[in-house]
């Protein structure tokens, strides 16, 4: 899709990526826990004897986290097993109390699936690209280590010990830093709006893992390095960038890339060794015994498939339908809040030109002055549907609507009840209208005398000064009308 | 399959369990023989057979998801060798 290639002294080389994305399941309780998998809660305080591995607990998996990962495969038109099985990964580290984490290495919940990305995917007509995915696995989040709260100890939180992750492996089909970045959008959005992660980097719900190799163009591939838990698009972006060059001056002055497991530091912008002793990666793997195998029957995968929502490509194909642009259609469709929120407008029987023409110019920069998100709006969707009817019925024109609209963002007032207030109605009453006319008209007289020789332009003029001198509120449509009757 | 002392030595360490020179000697000899004990199972055909997830045909139990469990942050903290607030304490870990 791009042609990304970094230029050494010994020719181009190309990158070969590829994107271990760790996803938090969206779920009330965790995988194999009753205890709650609430944000930001009292350290240690959502934690039951089996998050704590207190011997003797056993693990009981929480149903609608494998259903999850079923309908997110499903989004991503992958195989779904019905057989599959939770493995141990065995390693000692202080944030992990089983000395072992329950994942699923030989026999994930989902297989083989694919997602298409495009560079710009506010533009239409930009390339697409398909980046296989290969498993999708169910597994358990770590607790939290702190090392700044005391001289010589770490403090440790179990409260995200034991929440229900979806790593999501990708292929190493990704030739660049944009294709990465592509990725990693189309598939929080796909997570989005299949409800099954919230997609949110800042609090950890999302974070990838970074394979990065170079190798000269159509080679054979070269060792890769994996930098770490990278928690945002930006940073991942740079760490690829970062990595691959890299590699490429280490080859090229004679060294050779070692296989390990790296982290970025965004504030230096640089991948660092973290140095893992040689053998840290050696897991010994097995099948769990505290765990039968994951049987899904035809009536579970049934439920799955029939509560999968409209995902964004099939949205777009619909909206484009309804008479949207291409482009508009693309900008609505790319976040699920964006798209429901859009819908929450025609449900209010607003018309889809007018409501996503408003979505995007009005609300977007409304938002955008405010610093808000679009969740965040301090105007919801019922309200704007009252503000875009008054326009559709002719209550009040276009830029009086900007006005409402603005105060409404102040005051959170009803649209109605503005216009009503401070007596902006639209007004069709032709004499007035037809008063100040006259005024303009015999005010400009030399203009009028250009309009009549021909200069057609200065029709907007009077438009404009009729709309001032009534303050707005006239019909637009009746200020044309009776113009051209008067200028003739 | 036998195994070398740089074997018992590796898992010894992969486990955190420290062992001196003379006790990996002796546990070569032990787990090799625990080995060629259990290599006897070879000795059956067990082509086409699916391999034996569980000794019983149970069906795996799955739960709802809602909170049945936690708050008991004084129950987990109980036995720890070190606790600092509300926090496990452990010897500093940065890598």
């Amino acid at each position: 899709m791009s042609e990304y290639r970094i230029q050494g002294n010994t020719g181009e080389w190309e990158v070969v990526i590829g994107l271990e994305v760790h996803a938090q399941i969206t779920s009330e309780s965790k995988l194999f826990s009753g205890s709650s998998t609430g944000f930001g809660a009292e350290p240690n305080s959502h934690v039951s004897l089996v998050d704590a591995a207190m011997p003797g607990m056993l693990p009981v998996p929480n149903r609608e986290c494998l259903r999850q990962a079923v309908r997110t495969g499903m989004a991503i038109n992958a195989q779904i097993n019905r057989w599959s099985r939770f493995d141990r990964k065995n390693y000692f580290y202080a944030d992990l109390p089983q000395g072992y984490q329950i994942s699923q290495l030989y026999h994930p919940i989902v297989g083989e699936g694919e997602i298409e990305v495009t560079l710009n995917e506010k533009d239409p007509d930009s390339p697409t690209k398909k980046i296989g995915i290969e498993r999708i696995h169910v597994e358990q989040d770590a607790g939290k280590l702190m090392h700044d709260q005391h001289p010589t100890m770490s403090f440790v939180d179990l409260n995200r010990s034991g929440v229900a992750l979806m790593e999501i492996v990708s292929r190493p089909d990704i030739s660049s830093p944009q294709e990465a970045g592509a990725y990693l959008k189309k598939l929080r959005s796909i997570l989005r709006y299949v409800g099954s992660c919230d997609g949110n980097m800042e609090q950890g719900s999302m974070r990838a893992d970074v394979n990065v190799s170079v190798r000269k163009p159509g080679g054979e591939l070269g060792t890769r390095t994996e930098t770490k838990n990278v928690n945002s698009i930006r940073f991942m972006m740079q760490a690829i960038e970062y990595e691959a060059q890299r590699q490429v001056d280490l080859i090229e002055s004679g060294g050779a890339v070692v296989q390990e497991t790296r982290l970025f530091d965004p504030n230096k912008m640089e991948t660092r060794s973290m140095r893992s002793k040689e053998d840290a990666h050696d897991y010994r793997y097995f099948p769990d015994p505290d765990l039968l195998p994951v049987e899904l029957d035809d009536a579970f995968l049934e439920e799955c498939r029939a509560s999968l929502p409209e995902l964004p490509d099939a949205k777009r194909a619909r909206y484009e339908a309804l008479g949207l642009t291409a482009y508009n259609a693309a900008v609505l469709t790319a976040e699920a809040e964006t798209a429901f929120w859009f819908e929450d407008l025609l449900a209010e029987g607003v018309d889809a030109k007018q409501a996503s023409n408003w979505l995007m110019s009005e609300l977007f920069g409304a938002l955008n002055k405010l610093g808000k998100t679009l969740d965040e709006s301090p105007v919801n969707p019922k309200q704007a549907a009252e503000l875009l009817g008054l326009v559709a019925d002719g209550t009040i024109s276009g830029s009086i609507a900007k006005q409402v609209f603005e105060i409404m963002l102040e005051t959170g007032q009803g649209a109605s009840a503005i216009v009503e207030e401070k007596g902006l109605k639209q007004t069709n009453d032709t004499g007035a209208i037809e008063a100040e006319i006259a005024k303009i008209m015999a005010a400009n007289d030399d203009k009028v005398a250009e309009y009549r020789s021909g200069k057609d332009k200065l029709f907007g003029f009077f438009v404009g000064q009729t709309m001032k001198a009534m303050q707005g509120k006239a019909n637009p449509q009746i200020i044309n009308d009776l113009l051209k009757k008067a200028l003739g | 399959m036998s195994i070398d002392k740089d074997t018992v030595n590796k898992i010894a360490r992969l486990s955190r369990i420290a062992i001196s020179d003379a006790e990996a000697d002796k546990m070569v000899g032990e787990l090799n023989g625990i080995l060629a004990w259990v290599e006897q199972l070879g000795e059956v055909d067990v082509t086409g057979v699916e391999p034996m997830t569980a000794v019983i045909p149970n069906k795996l139990r799955l739960r709802d998801d809602v909170v049945t469990d936690g708050d008991v942050r004084d129950k987990v903290l109980a036995n720890a060798p070190a606790k600092e607030g509300s926090f496990f304490g452990v010897p500093k870990v940065i890598e």
